[in-house]
């Protein structure tokens, strides 16, 4: 054949072959434009910042006329785009980016041949449905579970393969410290390690999580996003009762309530149907918030900051989504209105928790007689009527909830609002009234006036219909009382909805009452007979009731009084703009729902509309066993944050757990924990490092740092001082004198008696303004706000705690005390002591080690014997020799990680 | 980019920790780590590999004039008006009811009502060769007036002590933003490795109303945090070693960790291992380093005398001399706190007539002498010191509750307040910014918290709208979205 033929018919080919291909390739905006133009293009042109009218973070600016009548971007004509002149532009005055250097070609062409395909948008990743398109295989080589085929697939595209698996030395105290936060005890590892079948190793798996210890780990987790602390935050940081809060997250977690379950009751547990004790102090999720009682701070200013926090902590801690820069104008980098932030604020905007110094509304536990007497109501309505009346009374006497606030008081006179610092009152003088705006009495018995009163004098109280002239429809004497209280006023009256004015007589001149608010009671349901009587009388009783404790939580005001939410010009909450109603930003809120309340917020939260909670939550529990997540910016799924390095498996994880698994956590972890990735080797090979220096890729597990709570539970642990005891108020274990100097306070910090001095670090009290100073040394949260993830440092402080901070001395000693007087010599002691700390074998190596300073440290004390005597109060040089010995192996690089 | 930041940005690009930490594996104890590794990498602090670094890369972003900070804040807000603010007209108010035209619209924190204008209850000097206006409370600062620029026309936005406070030291005044001298430790790093990058010295017998929030390291690393030296007990929580262990045996010990730690690092590979040891060498070093800098015993008598320092006391007076001999160490940012400023006219120590004379008894001699003292070593050309509250005073006399108190006092005010600055490259004997004639509002050069911090960060090389952090998707500075460095302060 003819060779020139063959020749065109080859040049033919190329050229379709190339045609083809260019026509193919559409170039995809998340994959390849978007990450340009976040690096490139996004800081000035972005969603505040347009220079020049340019804005790329929505399409319609994009494509839309720039402030010097140019196109930007003119979809299918790269030639006309403004956008392509300048990042191409000769001059580099002129020349896109300002002052940076210029793209590269590739990227132009990227953007080029984008353009001429029409410029399509396309949304963020992690604003489009999870979805699981195909599940590889699990390969015969190697993996346990899906997991590990997701994981390979990826391995293999980076050239790298799995390690070995752990030995079972390493891989039990990994899985005790990760699941429980407490290493493994003696028998655990025997038993861990007398069978390596799959099988053990999933009961042992199973023992694990259903053990105590496993809800007080995961709580840190939790405590961390709901910044639960044991005081209010600003300036004196008076003390705040909420560790039935803490203590119903750590059972929560050991029941493994499903995480829906879980959502909704935190963030609206008090709008669920007759909800229960445990419904409402879930809601102490948002109870969190700091308090400003300092002389002259505004109460509706720190009111308005709490609520402005809860809506950056939902966003945050469900959605990974950043909201704090929608307070102020549209965001900078996601699809998000500055409107959208009061949208959101307008589902918290409506509690009646404010910035008082009582935080109430509380939910009260009481005990003894009391609880005795709350029985007997309960029992009692019970019997008249049915079980949830009865519960509705329990919520009623135990919460003295809604009650009408000075600010819901429509009119008044002799009177004055002190909002300000820790009052928040009226100041009734003779012949002061209270308006309260029409309101249903139709199921009114009685109200209750709040009030305190230190004139030694009395007044006539009398609640009066429709005017201030009008019937009056109740009244009851006020007598002195050093503390508020809720004197009973009956009503009675045939109207059924009618505005009151409450009228204060007294004979005193100078007569002067604090009223904190007002409080509707309803009609018992039974017949008005003695029984009937008596029973008002204990409710009486009980609302003035001395309790055992309290928890504050979330309450809503009534209907009548409920707040309009307008938009804070430019996040300013003195200038007000147009009204808002509640919603989810248009962006997130895929099937268009309509939303009415808080209840509507968590349940679409954890629906199948919402297209984050489930890959943000599994990321975080991910995130937790291999110290980092599939998405690295754990806080921050939007366009700013970091890319998952396994979309697929996040996607998976994410829809099997919302799923397959119906929320449960245990699962999930389950899961995660039974996988070959997880039980790979820590050992770093060279290769390894080379290729894959952080570990993005799981060739390995990762080394990383135990938390600061489980360095502290783990010494108290392996010496056995550690107490088993669960639940109840904060703890204060040893500090030194003079952390705790806050002004205007007297509060003290008092090491706690016996076992509580030793509790797990999950219940160390928690003062905002001067936390545990070890935990904060170890990168803990100050529980100021929402934190995501702590990162890890490695500092001399830290080397500080644990070689001299007390509690760690007096672990090393409680050891060696137990080690000392066993009959052994002085190499096998080292090596009982060892394996009581890492739960293995000692190296010769390391016991060689050991065994020099020890023998140098006892000749030390033997020539300084009262040395000895001020280290332990005893003449023992050898076991002086061997607490200094035990010392050094909890400041061990391998005792503070896990391998 | 000049050729300054061009030669920077290499070298930093070169030496990276883990490179450096590569290439001395075999050595071990990494001593020397932390002044090799480059400026950010401060006080045993390390780069964090998952937190990608925007602004530091490339500081400073030009050239320094200081080296360090002193910041001494009084916390409570000393009156202005007593002090520099010099009001002769206000003197002929005094008495008279408050214009309502002053109060519309505003906030405060107790005055209620119609207060009273209040003239000033002090006398006043001229000093200098600028003839600066100086209260007589301050007989020695008057020597010091023209090595210092004195701002009048300071304001601020909050009118409480503890949101005020942290809009100074964090900017914004809700807590979890990280405070200026973790910014600045964060950004340019120790000079010492043997001590913390940023300490905190607290006198008054109170920590400030914003508590460790306002040296807190916000959403920073940890490290980055201020460190409270304490009075009584250890300097630094937990320097010492427990009674009966030696420093032999603590030297002994930690060799036995390192070595333990070397066999772990042969057997995992893992670099933060290598850190480890050279965090447990550092914190050796610093059970000395820490306890010596701390004695004030080691001055001699007469610099002793000068600052009015005396050994084992609670004192601004030791806080200035012992802040000397930090920033003298290499200390990037020294932070003191005195309390007890907060004069409402309440009782005795909160008044005008009494307390606001002996707080200025303690803290005249010390701060004059630390400017002399700076100065005499050559120390004060590179070394910014900063002197203010949180806010300023009314002039009008507080009326609680609505009612005459029984000592004079002043209401919190956001308006106007004076505060001072000194050295590194700050102009001396300058006043900048005027008040009315009542000292009410700033009318001329007035100056916002976030332009001071704008300007503290200018005098260290860093450009305050470049220095950011990436936090929640979002990148954060020092200023927020604000501040304008006051060029008009600076030579």
């Amino acid at each position: 054949m003819n060779k020139r033929f063959t020749f065109i018919i080859k040049i033919a080919c190329i050229c379709f072959a190339t045609l083809m291909s260019c026509k193919e390739e559409q170039i995809g905006f998340n994959a390849q434009v978007r990450p340009i133009l976040n690096k490139k293009c996004i800081s000035c042109h972005g969603g505040v910042k347009q220079s020049g009218g340019f804005g790329l973070v929505f399409r319609e600016n994009a494509i839309g006329k720039t402030a010097n009548g140019k196109y930007g971007i003119v979809p299918g004509h790269p030639e006309e785009s403004e956008m392509i002149a300048r990042i191409t532009h000769k001059d580099p005055e002129m020349r896109m980016p300002i002052e940076e250097p210029p793209l590269t070609d590739e990227e132009i062409d990227v953007l080029k041949t984008w353009i001429a395909q029409g410029a399509n948008w396309e949304e963020h990743w992690a604003y489009l449905k999870p979805e699981v398109k195909t599940v590889p295989e699990i390969d015969a080589k190697w993996g346990t579970n899906t997991i590990d085929a997701f994981i390979l697939k990826t391995l293999d595209a980076k050239g790298l393969s799995p390690n070995v698996e752990a030995n079972p030395y390493d891989l039990v105290r990994r899985l005790c410290l990760d699941l429980t936060g407490l290493p493994p005890t003696e028998a655990q590892i025997a038993n861990f390690t007398s069978d390596t079948s799959q099988v053990h190793y999933e009961a042992f798996v199973d023992t694990l999580l259903n053990a105590p210890s496993y809800g007080e780990h995961w709580a840190s987790m939790w405590l961390d996003l709901a910044r639960y602390a044991d005081s209010k935050g600003y300036e004196r940081d008076r003390k705040r009762q909420i560790w039935k809060y803490r203590d119903w997250v750590i059972d929560a977690f050991n029941t493994d309530m499903p995480f829906d379950e879980f959502t909704i009751k935190q963030l609206a547990g008090d709008l669920l149907p007759n909800p229960t004790e445990a419904e409402y102090v879930a809601t102490a999720f948002h109870r969190n918030t700091l308090a400003n009682g300092e002389g002259g701070t505004g109460n509706e200013e720190y009111r308005v900051a709490s609520v402005i926090d809860r809506v950056n902590t939902t966003w945050e801690v469900w959605q990974s989504t950043t909201m704090a820069c929608v307070q102020c104008h549209s965001h900078p980098y996601d699809p998000i209105k500055h409107e959208e932030f009061y949208t959101s604020y307008a589902f918290f905007n409506n509690t009646l928790d404010w910035d008082g110094p009582k935080d109430s509304p509380l939910y009260r536990g009481f005990k003894g007689l009391e609880k005795q007497q709350l029985d007997e109501v309960k029992a009692w309505v019970a019997k008249v009527s049915s079980d949830e009346t009865a519960n509705q009374w329990g919520n009623f006497i135990s919460t003295q909830e809604p009650k009408v606030l000075p600010e819901d008081f429509e009119d008044y006179g002799n009177a004055t609002h002190r909002n300000t610092a820790d009052q928040d009152f009226m100041i009734a003088y003779n012949n002061a009234y209270l308006k309260i705006g029409t309101v249903d009495l139709s199921a009114i018995d009685r109200l209750y006036l709040n009030y305190k009163q230190k004139v030694k004098a009395t007044a006539r109280v009398v609640v009066r219909q429709d005017s201030l002239n009008g019937p009056i429809i109740g009244e009851a004497r006020l007598e002195p009382s050093r503390r508020f209280v809720n004197t009973p006023i009956k009503i009675k009256t045939k109207a059924k909805a009618a505005p009151l004015f409450i009228q204060i007589k007294s004979t005193a001149k100078n007569y002067k009452c604090l009223i904190d608010g007002i409080l509707f009671g309803e009609k018992l349901p039974a017949p008005q007979n003695e029984a009937y009587t008596s029973t008002y009388k204990t409710i009486d009783g009980l609302l003035n009731a001395k309790y055992h404790y309290s928890t504050p939580v979330m309450f809503d005001k009534t209907p009548l009084f409920k707040r309009q939410t307008q938009v804070f010009d430019r996040g300013n909450w003195l200038v007000l703009k147009d009204t808002v109603q509640p919603n989810v930003p248009d962006l997130l809120n895929t099937t268009n729902a309509a939303f009415k309340n808080r209840l509507d917020l968590a349940k679409w939260l954890v629906s199948d509309a919402n297209y984050l909670t489930a890959r943000v939550i599994a990321n975080r529990f991910w995130a937790r066993l291999f110290g980092k997540g599939l998405v690295l910016t754990s806080e921050d799924f939007g366009t700013l944050g970091e890319k998952p390095t396994h979309p697929e498996l996040l996607d998976w994880l994410a829809v099997t757990f919302s799923k397959e698994w119906q929320w449960r956590v245990k699962t999930l972890l389950k899961t995660i924990v039974l996988s070959s990735t997880y039980k790979q080797s820590a050992v770093i090979t060279e290769d390894a490092k080379r290729k894959d220096p952080y570990n993005q890729w799981l060739a390995r597990s990762s080394r990383v740092r135990l938390s600061a709570e489980q360095i502290r539970d783990q010494a108290l642990a392996v010496s056995g001082l550690l107490s088993q005891k669960m639940h109840g108020p904060s703890v204060m274990p040893k500090q030194p004198d003079g952390v705790w100097t806050v002004i205007y306070s007297k509060d003290q910090w008092q090491t706690s008696e016996g076992e509580d001095a030793y509790r797990r670090g999950v219940y160390t009290y928690l003062r905002r303004s001067s936390p545990y100073p070890s935990f904060i040394s170890f990168d803990a949260s100050g529980r100021d706000a929402c934190m995501s993830r702590r990162i890890n440092t490695n500092t001399p402080l830290q080397a500080l705690v644990t070689l001299n901070d007390p509690v760690y001395f007096e672990a090393a000693l409680h050891l060696a005390k137990e080690i000392a007087p066993l009959e052994v010599e002085i190499k096998e002691k080292i090596s009982i002591a060892y394996r009581k700390v890492m739960g293995k074998a000692i190296g010769i190596g390391k016991l060689e080690i050991l065994n020099q300073l020890y023998n140098d440290t006892k000749a030390y004390y033997v020539a300084h014997e009262e040395e000895a005597q001020a280290l332990i109060q005893s003449n023992q040089t050898s076991l002086a020799a061997l607490t200094v010995v035990m010392n050094s192996l909890m400041n061990m690089d391998e005792f503070l990680v896990k391998n | 980019m000049d050729l300054f930041n061009e030669a920077r940005k290499r070298k930093l690009e070169y030496v990276t920790r883990r490179h450096f930490l590569k290439k001395c594996s075999t050595g071990l104890g990494g001593i020397a780590l932390a002044s090799l590794i480059g400026p950010q990498n401060v006080f045993a602090g390390q780069r964090h590999l998952e937190q990608p670094d925007l602004g530091g890369l490339h500081l400073p972003h030009h050239l320094p004039k200081a080296k360090r900070v002193i910041y001494l804040h009084m916390a409570g807000a000393p009156s202005q008006l007593e002090l520099f603010d010099y009001k002769p007209e206000l003197q002929k108010l005094d008495g008279l009811d408050c214009p309502q035209s002053l109060l519309e619209g505003k906030r405060f924190a107790f005055i209620q009502g119609t207060p009273k204008m209040l003239g000033p209850q002090v006398n006043f000097g001229r000093y200098g060769q600028a003839g600066t206006y100086v209260s007589d409370l301050l007989p020695n600062f008057r020597t010091i007036v023209d090595d210092v620029a004195i701002i009048k026309s300071m304001h601020t936005d909050e009118f409480n002590h503890a949101p005020a406070q942290l809009l100074v030291q964090t900017g914004s005044p809700r807590t979890g933003r990280p405070s200026m001298g973790a910014w600045v430790t964060y950004g340019l790093g120790s000079e010492n490795e043997n001590l913390p990058g940023y300490m905190v010295l607290v006198s008054g017998g109170k920590n400030p109303s914003a508590g460790k929030n306002a040296w807190g390291s916000g959403f920073l690393p940890s490290e980055y945090q201020g460190v409270q030296c304490r009075n009584s007990g250890d300097p630094i929580l937990y320097v010492s070693n427990p009674n009966g262990m030696s420093r032999d045996i603590r030297k002994k010990s930690l060799k036995a960790i390192n070595a333990i730690n070397e066999a772990q690092y042969k057997e995992f590979n893992d670099d933060e291992t290598m850190s480890r040891i050279s965090q447990y060498e550092m914190a050796f070093k610093m059970q000395v380093s820490v306890p010596d800098i701390m004695d004030v015993s080691k001055e001699p008598e007469y610099i002793r005398e000068m600052y009015g320092a005396k050994q084992g006391e609670a004192s601004f007076a030791n806080n200035c001399l012992l802040a000397r001999r930090l920033v003298e160490q290499g200390v990037r940012f020294v932070q003191l706190y005195d309390w007890g400023w907060d004069m409402h006219g309440t009782n005795k120590a909160s008044s005008l007539d009494v307390g606001l004379h002996r707080k200025c008894r303690q803290i005249d001699k010390p701060m004059t002498a630390l400017i002399q003292d700076l100065k005499q070593r050559g120390l004060l050309d590179d070394t910014l010191v900063v002197w203010g509250g949180e806010f300023g005073r009314t002039p009008m006399r507080e009326n609680r509750g609505g009612f005459e108190m029984p000592f004079h006092g002043r209401d919190h005010h956001t308006e106007a307040y004076t505060i001072w600055m000194a050295g590194a490259g700050v102009k001396g004997g300058i006043t900048h910014g005027e008040t009315d004639q009542i000292g009410f509002y700033g009318i001329k050069d007035r100056v916002h918290v976030h332009d001071l911090q704008a300007t503290i960060l200018n005098q260290l090389g860093i450009n305050h709208e470049k220095f950011t952090y990436n936090f929640q998707g979002r990148n954060f500075r020092l200023t927020d979205v604000h501040g304008h460095v006051i060029k008009d302060i600076l030579s």
